[in-house]
């Protein structure tokens, strides 16, 4: 449905974003997941036909962006809450979006009510919402086209924990029925929650790509045990690698009954032994993330 | 959402481009955006307070046999052709201010559809505004007819044309200067001073004299404020400083808008 193609984006002799590929299929919701500065905005801006690529292109539909004819109708876009001007209420916000992409009035009334703003928050000026309500008003907006593909760029920011829950329960419901969902974040846990599949991106590159499953099996085991540094040697000597967890655990990259079988000899008292399930994402992200950073940085190196 | 999504039976099937919403759709909308916010009303009320000003400023000093419908009409399009433009120029400039040309862009990626649009709602303010100094100046006519003015209903077509035409030319400057800016505080010093010092500047040197003529609106643009009918030369040297002060930012400001990147 969303097929990214080599898309690059220079800024002056910086590179943003580095020959990305990905695609985006229905019935999924894909996490577009990397640090703050990766280029997942501008990615998601060359999608949408706001920021001209330097190489590559992206498809929704099979076709580009500015070829939908009514893009509205198709597509559900929110890439900034904030880009709304402050003058207009919530409800006049959307009645001119319904007017261009020509929605009748009563969907807008519709949307309020689906992304819980009231009446009395419909009439307020847009400049008097908090980011929260305005992140709202953005999926309102995004949906009023009753679209089949949604592109949201951190539409969990400013949200409250309520808020969250209700945005996960939206899209994965979107997506279940057979839409196709893009979604940006720069936190794990908020996209691991929703998404079946996930790109990762750093310095503008896609660092790994799969389904959530795959990814998760590749985090490895977790393993804990009363001397640390014994654990560490022992795992080495047995040619696995490790690598350290901020909480004194370690992640190994490989499955619990080799970690086991290397630590069964040696009289080192463990304390936990696991598939590294619910850390090992973030683990592997920090760990993909500031691996290739090291790696750009002594690639860069000799250039100076 | 209660509508139910289909899924297209392969991903591989392209779509068929949907009906793009019409110009007049566009324009519908660009005229709404100039009245839907309070900067936008504001501006409106001050003009019309403006011409109500000017007006009763008619009605206390002018002559006798100046207190006409035309002297009027004409009056009140004044404050009209130096406020109406900056309406023109929010048009445009409050889309990047707001940053809702994001939005904007992203519902009509042709741009010059939305541009084009902007002009024609600004085109379309511009004849109401011809519309409103008629009926002001009827309703300042009828009260000279009760206070001793000569209250003469006689109203020349050049008047009416000129002023048609000034204040389109006007809007569209307006318009053009923030297209070619980006930017509301820009755009509005850029629109009343560029042309001022210009116009300073060749009453100051002598040899700028012959280009004023064609080049200073103040100049170019008077015989159409006053009501008369143009001489064909006149016609020619308004249509030199059209092309200067709103051809040309005009042509810059759609290449700039065209290819510019929307954050």
């Amino acid at each position: 449905m969303i097929v990214v193609d080599q898309l690059t984006k220079r800024y002056g002799r910086q590179l943003a974003v580095d020959r990305v590929s990905f695609r985006c299929e229905p019935g999924t919701v894909t996490g577009f997941l990397g640090p703050n500065g990766a280029g997942k905005s501008t990615t998601l801006r060359m999608i949408c036909g706001l920021t001209p690529p330097n190489e590559g292109h992206a498809t929704i539909g099979g076709l580009p962006y500015a070829r939908l004819g009514n893009p509205g109708r198709r597509v559900g876009v929110l890439l900034d809450a904030s880009a709304q001007h402050k003058g207009r209420t919530g409800r006049e916000t959307l009645q001119l979006s319904a007017q261009l992409l020509g929605a009748p009035n009563s969907r807008v009334e519709e949307l309020l009510k689906l992304v819980g703003l009231p009446p009395s928050a419909a009439k307020k000026r847009v400049g008097g919402y908090s980011l929260g309500m305005r992140q709202r008003l953005g999926i309102a907006q995004a949906l009023l086209g009753d679209p089949q593909v949604l592109i949201l760029d951190e539409p969990a920011n400013g949200l409250d924990p309520e808020g969250i829950y209700w945005m996960r329960v939206l899209l994965r419901d979107f997506a279940d029925r057979g839409g196709t969902v893009l979604l940006s974040s720069h936190l794990l846990r908020e996209v691991e929650a929703v998404a079946d599949r996930l790109v990762m991106i750093g310095n503008g590159r896609i660092i790994a790509q799969g389904s959530k499953h795959e990814l998760l099996a590749g985090g490895g085991t977790r393993v804990r045990a009363l001397d640390p540094a014994a654990l560490r040697a022992a795992i080495t000597e047995a040619g696995l690698p490790v690598t350290p967890t901020a909480d004194g655990a370690l992640l190994v990259q490989a499955d619990p009954e080799r970690v086991g079988r290397a630590v069964a000899g040696t009289g080192i008292v463990l304390l936990e032994l696991r598939p590294a399930d619910d850390g090992g994402l973030e683990q592997m992200f920090l760990t993909l993330t500031s691996n290739h950073q090291d790696q750009e940085r002594t690639e860069k190196e000799p250039v100076r | 959402m209660t509508a139910t999504v289909e899924a297209p039976t392969t991903a591989e099937q392209a779509w068929a481009p949907d009906p793009r919403p019409s110009l007049a759709t566009l324009t519908a909308v660009e005229l709404r955006k100039l009245v839907d916010t309070r900067a936008g009303r504001w501006l409106l009320a001050i003009i019309v307070l403006a011409c109500a000003g000017m007006a009763a400023i008619q009605l206390g000093f002018n002559d006798r046999e100046f207190r006409t419908f035309e002297a009027f009409f004409l009056g009140s399009a004044l404050p009209i052709g130096i406020l109406l433009p900056v309406l023109g120029i929010l048009t445009v400039t409050s889309e990047w201010s707001q940053r809702t040309a994001q939005t904007t862009f992203a519902l009509v990626p042709e741009r010059s559809r939305v541009l084009i649009g902007k002009l024609v709602a600004g085109g379309l303010a511009a004849l109401g505004s011809v519309i409103a100094s008629l009926v002001i100046g009827a309703a300042a006519n009828v009260i000279a007819a009760g206070t001793g003015g000569d209250a003469g209903w006689q109203l020349g077509g050049a008047a009416v044309g000129g002023i048609v035409v000034a204040q389109l030319v006007n809007v569209t400057m307006g318009v053009a200067f923030g297209m070619a800016l980006l930017n509301t505080p820009l755009a509005i010093v850029a629109y009343f001073a560029l042309p001022t010092a210009w116009g300073i500047l060749a009453q100051l040197v002598s040899a700028l004299e012959t280009a004023a003529e064609w080049l200073d609106f103040s100049l170019t643009m008077a015989p159409m404020l006053n009501g008369d009918t143009l001489t064909g030369e006149q016609w020619a040297q308004f249509g030199t400083s059209v092309a200067a002060w709103v051809l040309l930012p005009l042509v810059v400001g759609f290449f700039r808008v065209l290819r510019s990147e929307v954050n």
